[in-house]
This record gives structure tokens, C-alpha cells and sequence, in this order.
């Protein structure tokens, strides 16, 4: 038999010739995406995508992230065939598949309900595609043995979906987009319908899949956590216009618009009234901020911002009063009034006294820290 | 352990209270169905064992003389009559059930991709007919299908009915008027299968290579089977007995086996032969409830199909 995957707990070596196999399978599998001016509209005036250009490396872990009704799952479902756009064009691999049905396009979607075939067993879920391709049975069979093995799903092989876990589900999914070996994996919010626990066990067991087969993943999620955990690159998307396309450091410390720093989670966003040179007036006061260029609002995340107790002053210190304290054990989350204005604050519990409410305390802003961007 | 006495009888008596209850609201019903379902039948059932009498009436010693006529065997030795009426009535059941499968799976189909506000107009529009009565329709069709109407001229051009003759009385028209009646009990099962269909399950087919035909029958049909087999069974078993439309459509060669057991029982012909038949419906339809109920569990892998 030749395998193409092992069991992700086995470290990969140059002796095994499976390893080797399967990486150059991957690597001539995985394949650029481009997208092409995508646009696509629902009725008279719902816009999912406003004029969509993303180019997806191969072996990337690429998340379309965004509010519900952002255009991410159209997105998804374009690249998947399932919708066609209006406008645009979609080239996998230097091919134009635009036009491409979805059953002869070499892609493969993990659903967000997972619609596994519940008259079907496991092992006939997981053929399903190499059935439909013409794969024999022989091979058909080893391959899902293998997959089953990769997934670690072995014993559940003759089982009936329904008798199945949402997690168990959910692999199961996954496994059944695997095994046909598409040159990109679509995932629909896969994780959105597991509990917690489960669910950042299986971002790991995936990001490991990923990384073990070098396949394309093109995820969609509203959770930026989880996009920021997985991703190689993350688009962000809101009204059906790519709002930033960036590596999850850079979307998380450097978010181009205010629509992005805020679906990062970030709050203390200032309108800017006024610039002398690097000093930035805002309801703050004054701060400065070297090599900032244009911008009408700053953002200061809240984890760059040291508290000391007492009015210290000093550059770049903002004198202000404890208004709620959240003690959540490895730090505490801060809300101060600060003049006209409150701003948040996150400092860690390296133990010795944490301020508490009432408590006057100087805000040390780091400028490194600081930016400044677009509303 | 002082009230470990006391605890069975207060069980017992919840089951007793339980059991009337069950009772009250099932009697009526249980009731019905025997005065008007169980009784007749076994009363049937001993008719058809019965001698036929002078005035075609059942009368004593028993016998299996009228099983014997059902199966061909007169005075006059075998003849073939009854057989070909039974084969008729299975062939007319099998082919119209077909078709109406056919032309209702587009229509439950459509309408389920229709806006939300026009679904119940397009299903009453399906349903209307049939708050007909019956044999109006069926007389409906016989002027459709009379010689001289542009049916029949149509029929005469394309080679299918000789010169001066209609459409009916033929086979044909049996087949046809079985269609139009029954074709709204198949539409609405499938109306509600497609409603409730997971189009999830279809697109995850088509992602995985199924053509659309492939799609339709390993993602769409499964999800629909329950609604199909309950058509089928609304639509089969009444067709199987069918009495007005071969009695109208069919003409002599058309009868089926609902006309065989109608006709000794009316004109005084022969009550143990109609009993007889009688039975032989009854015995055919189970055996084609039980087929069906063996085809669901194995195409829809072992998912309970309630008929």
C-alpha cells in the first residue's frame, strides 16, 4: 500500500519514503489561488462582494474573516463553485475555473453542518468523493483506511453518522474532504457548533493537518481568536470589500481601518484634533508618536499600557482614575477615566499590588505602540 | 423500610389510572375499526368459502369453489379471463404509480423553489381537482378523449388510434385517468420531503465530484424517500382496487380487479366469487406494503419509513 499520510503523532524522517511521498504530493498539489474583481450581488440591493482581488499561496493557512453578512462565506462558496459571481474571474493553478462546476473542480469543503450523507455509513461518507471520481474499489478502500487512520477515526469506520458526536462528526468532515486530496481545502466555520474545550483541541488538530499535508486551507470564521491562532495570512472582510489582508500580527497591532481594529477587539480608538509635528492631540492630551504618517485616529491597545500608582509625570504619561477593575487572575482589565474620556487598560499579574477603583494612577503609553489610521 | 409496603400499591394504582386513561381515549377508535374494518372482514372472509347460491347469494356447505373460479377454473375448463385481469390490474398499478413518481417529483420540486407566498396557491392549484367527484372527472375525460375531439384527431394523425375511433375506452385511457386522479397524493408527501431537504447534503455531493444526476439520486432521493413511499402507497393501493375509472375509461378489455369483485356483487351474480377476490386484493396488498416497507429500510439504511 502506498501511504501518503502518517499519523500526525509520528515525527516525520528523511528514511521514511512515505513522508517524502506525501510531500511531494502536497507540494505538487497545493496551488495559487487568484481571485479576479469577484463580485456578486443577491437580489436588488443585497452586495456580498464589492469587487474582491486576493491572490492565496499554496500550503497557506488563509482565513476570510468577518461580521456575519461580510461576504466571507460567499466568498467561500465561489471558490467551492457552489455560487457563481457576476463579475470576476477565479484561476486555480494558472486555470480560469470561474465557470468550473463544483463536481469537476479539484477543491473540497468541510460544511459548517458538516452534511455528512446520513444513510450512508462512516466508511461510505468517507469514499463518497473517490466513489464519485472512479476510484476503485481497492484503492478506495485503502485510502479511507488511511485517512481513517490519519484522523484517528479508525473505530468508528462502520458506524452510522448519526451515532456519531458533534466532534466526531466534525472529523469525519474533515476526513471526508481529505481523502480526495483537492488542491484547496475549503472550511466553513467548521469549529462554530463545538463546545469550547472541544473546540480549541481541534484548531490545533487541525492547524497539525495542515502543516503535516501542506495543503492550501482557505477558513472562514467570525471569531478572530481562533483566525489569529490559525491562520498564515487572515483577510479581513466587511461589506463584501476586503478591509486589510495581513498576517495575524500585523491585522492584530497594525489594523489598517477603524472597522478592523475594532473587530480585533480593540477599543481605544481616539479621534485625532490636532497635529503638531509628532505630537498628536486627542481627548487624551497630547501624545507624541514618531513616523506616523496620516491617520484621523489613534489606537492605543490596551496591553502596551503599564500602570503606576500616584501622578508621575513624564512624556507620553497620562494621569487618570481607576473606574472598574476586572481581576481575571493571569491579569486585570482596567477601565480609566482619563480627562473627558475613559480608555481600557490590560496589565499582567507579575504579583506585587494591582490598583484598584478609585485608585489614582499614571498610564505609561509606549509610542512604539501607538497608531494611527483611517476611521 | 416501613412504607416499602405501601410503595407498590401506589405504583399499581397510578398504573391502574394509566391503563383507563389509555383506554378511554383509545376505545372509540379501536371500536370503530373493529364494527367497521375487522368484522366485515372476517365476515368476508367466510363468504368467500361459502357455495354460491341460486340468486347468487352465499349459501352453506363450505367450499373452495369460489377460489377455484377465481382461478379460471368454469364449466367450460381454464380460461385465462381472470388472470389477465389480475396482471392488468398490477400492470396499471406499476405503470401509472410510475408515472405519477415522474410527473410529481418536477412539480413538488418547483414548488418548493417558488417564493414562500405563492407555495400554498401552487399546492391548492395541485389539490382543486380532486374535490371533484370522481366520476365527473372521469366523464370529463371521456369527452376529452370521444372520437371526433382534437385528442383523438391527434392520436388518429400520429397512428395510434384507428380511423372514426377515440381515445378511450382503452388501456390507455385507464392509464391516464389514474394518473390525473391520484397525481395530487404524490405531490404532497414529496412537497413536504423537499421542504424539509437538507440542500447542505446536495451541495456537499456536488462538491465531491457528483454530477448533478449523481447529486439528484445520492443526496436528494434518499432525503425524499420517505415522501415517495408514502406517495407510493397512497397512490398504488387505491389504483390497485380501482373501480370507476376502468369502469368508465376501459371498456371490456380494460377491466380491472376492482370491477371483477364490483360486478359479482352487484347484479346479483356471485357474492362468494366477489369475496374471493375480495381477499385476493387484501393479500396483494400487504405483500406490496411489506415489499415497500423492505425497500425503505434498505435505501433509506435502515431509517424507519412510516407507512
Amino acid at each position: 500500500m502506498t501511504s501518503s499520510l502518517t499519523a500526525p503523532d509520528t515525527p516525520p524522517t528523511s528514511e521514511t519514503v512515505d513522508t517524502d511521498r506525501s510531500e511531494a504530493r502536497a507540494s505538487r498539489k497545493a496551488s495559487t489561488i487568484e481571485l479576479k474583481g469577484l463580485k456578486k450581488h443577491f437580489g436588488a440591493d443585497t452586495i456580498a462582494l464589492d469587487g474582491v482581488d486576493l491572490v492565496i499561496e499554496p500550503g497557506e493557512f488563509f482565513t476570510l474573516l468577518g461580521p456575519s453578512g461580510c461576504g466571507k462565506t460567499t466568498l467561500l462558496r465561489i471558490l467551492a463553485g457552489l455560487e457563481t459571481p457576476d463579475d470576476g474571474r477565479l484561476v486555480l493553478g494558472g486555470k480560469d475555473i470561474t465557470d468550473i462546476p463544483p463536481h469537476r473542480r479539484s477543491v473540497n469543503t468541510v460544511f459548517q453542518s458538516y452534511a455528512l450523507f446520513p444513510h450512508l455509513s462512516v466508511r461510505e461518507n468517507l469514499a463518497f468523493g473517490l466513489r464519485m471520481r472512479g476510484v476503485a474499489e481497492p484503492e478506495r478502500d485503502s485510502r479511507v483506511d488511511e485517512i481513517a487512520a490519519f484522523i484517528q477515526l479508525g473505530s468508528l469506520i462502520d458506524r452510522r453518522v448519526d451515532q456519531l458526536s458533534g466532534g466526531q462528526r466534525q472529523r469525519i468532515a474533515l476526513a471526508r474532504a481529505l481523502v480526495c486530496e483537492p488542491e484547496v481545502l475549503l472550511l466553513d466555520e467548521p469549529l462554530s457548533a463545538l463546545d469550547a474545550g472541544l473546540r480549541s483541541q481541534l484548531q490545533v488538530e487541525l492547524l497539525r493537518v495542515q502543516q503535516r499535508l501542506g495543503m492550501t486551507f482557505v477558513f472562514v470564521t467570525h471569531d478572530q481568536q481562533e483566525a489569529m491562532v490559525m491562520s498564515d495570512r487572515i483577510a479581513v472582510l466587511d461589506g463584501g470589500i476586503i478591509q486589510q489582508v495581513g498576517p495575524p500580527r500585523e491585522v492584530y497591532e497594525r489594523p489598517a481601518n477603524a472597522f478592523v481594529a475594532r473587530f480585533m477587539g480593540h477599543d481605544n480608538l481616539y479621534p485625532i484634533k490636532e497635529r503638531n509635528g509628532d505630537r498628536l492631540v486627542t481627548d487624551l492630551g497630547a501624545l507624541s508618536c514618531p513616523a506616523q504618517a496620516g491617520g484621523d485616529l489613534l489606537l492605543i491597545r490596551p496591553e502596551t499600557l503599564d500602570l503606576i500608582p500616584g501622578e508621575q509625570p513624564g512624556d507620553n504619561r497620562l494621569f487618570a482614575t481607576v473606574n472598574e477593575c476586572l481581576y481575571r487572575g493571569s491579569h486585570a482589565e482596567y477601565r480609566l477615566d482619563v480627562g473627558t474620556t475613559t480608555m481600557q487598560a490590560t496589565v499582567r499579574n507579575r504579583g506585587g499590588s494591582l490598583p484598584t477603583v478609585g485608585d489614582r494612577v499614571t498610564v505609561i503609553v509606549s509610542s512604539d505602540d501607538l497608531v494611527s489610521l483611517n476611521a | 423500610m416501613a412504607y416499602s409496603g405501601v410503595l407498590p400499591s401506589a405504583r399499581s394504582q397510578a398504573m391502574v389510572a394509566e391503563a383507563r386513561h389509555l383506554l378511554m381515549t383509545v376505545a372509540p377508535g379501536a371500536i370503530w375499526i373493529f364494527v367497521f374494518l375487522v368484522l366485515p372482514s372476517f365476515y368476508l372472509m367466510g363468504v368467500a368459502f361459502m357455495t354460491n347460491g341460486t340468486y347468487g347469494l352465499p349459501e352453506m356447505p363450505l367450499s373452495l369453489e369460489s377460489f377455484k373460479r377465481l382461478a379460471g377454473f368454469g364449466f367450460l375448463g381454464w380460461s385465462p379471463g381472470n388472470l389477465y385481469t389480475l396482471l392488468r390490474s398490477l400492470w396499471q398499478t406499476v405503470v401509472s404509480t410510475g408515472l405519477v413518481v415522474l410527473i410529481a417529483y418536477p412539480i413538488a420540486y418547483y414548488i418548493t423553489t417558488c417564493r414562500e407566498k405563492w407555495r400554498p396557491i401552487m399546492l391548492l392549484l395541485v389539490v382543486v381537482p380532486s374535490w371533484t367527484n370522481q366520476v365527473i372527472r372521469t366523464f370529463g375525460w371521456m369527452n376529452l378523449l370521444a372520437p371526433g375531439t382534437p385528442l383523438a384527431e391527434l392520436g388518429q394523425l400520429v397512428g395510434l388510434v384507428p380511423e372514426n375511433m377515440g381515445l378511450y375506452p382503452s388501456n390507455f385511457a385507464v392509464t391516464l385517468g389514474l394518473v390525473y386522479n391520484f397525481l395530487p397524493f404524490m405531490v404532497l408527501p414529496l412537497y413536504a420531503a423537499f421542504e424539509k431537504l437538507d440542500h447542505a447534503q446536495v451541495q456537499a455531493a456536488q462538491d465531491l465530484y457528483a454530477s448533478p444526476v449523481r447529486a439528484f439520486w445520492h443526496a436528494v432521493f434518499p432525503q425524499t424517500l420517505p415522501g415517495l413511499l408514502a406517495g407510493t402507497v397512497l397512490v398504488a393501493i387505491p389504483a390497485f382496487g380501482m373501480y370507476v375509472i376502468p369502469e368508465l375509461l376501459g371498456g371490456g378489455k380494460g377491466m380491472m380487479l376492482g370491477n371483477l369483485v364490483a360486478n359479482q356483487f352487484s347484479g346479483g351474480s356471485n357474492w362468494p366469487l366477489g369475496a374471493a377476490g375480495a381477499i385476493l386484493m387484501l393479500i396483494a396488498t400487504f405483500v406490496g406494503l411489506y415489499a415497500m416497507r423492505r425497500i425503505g429500510k434498505r435505501l433509506g439504511g435502515g431509517e424507519e419509513v412510516v407507512i
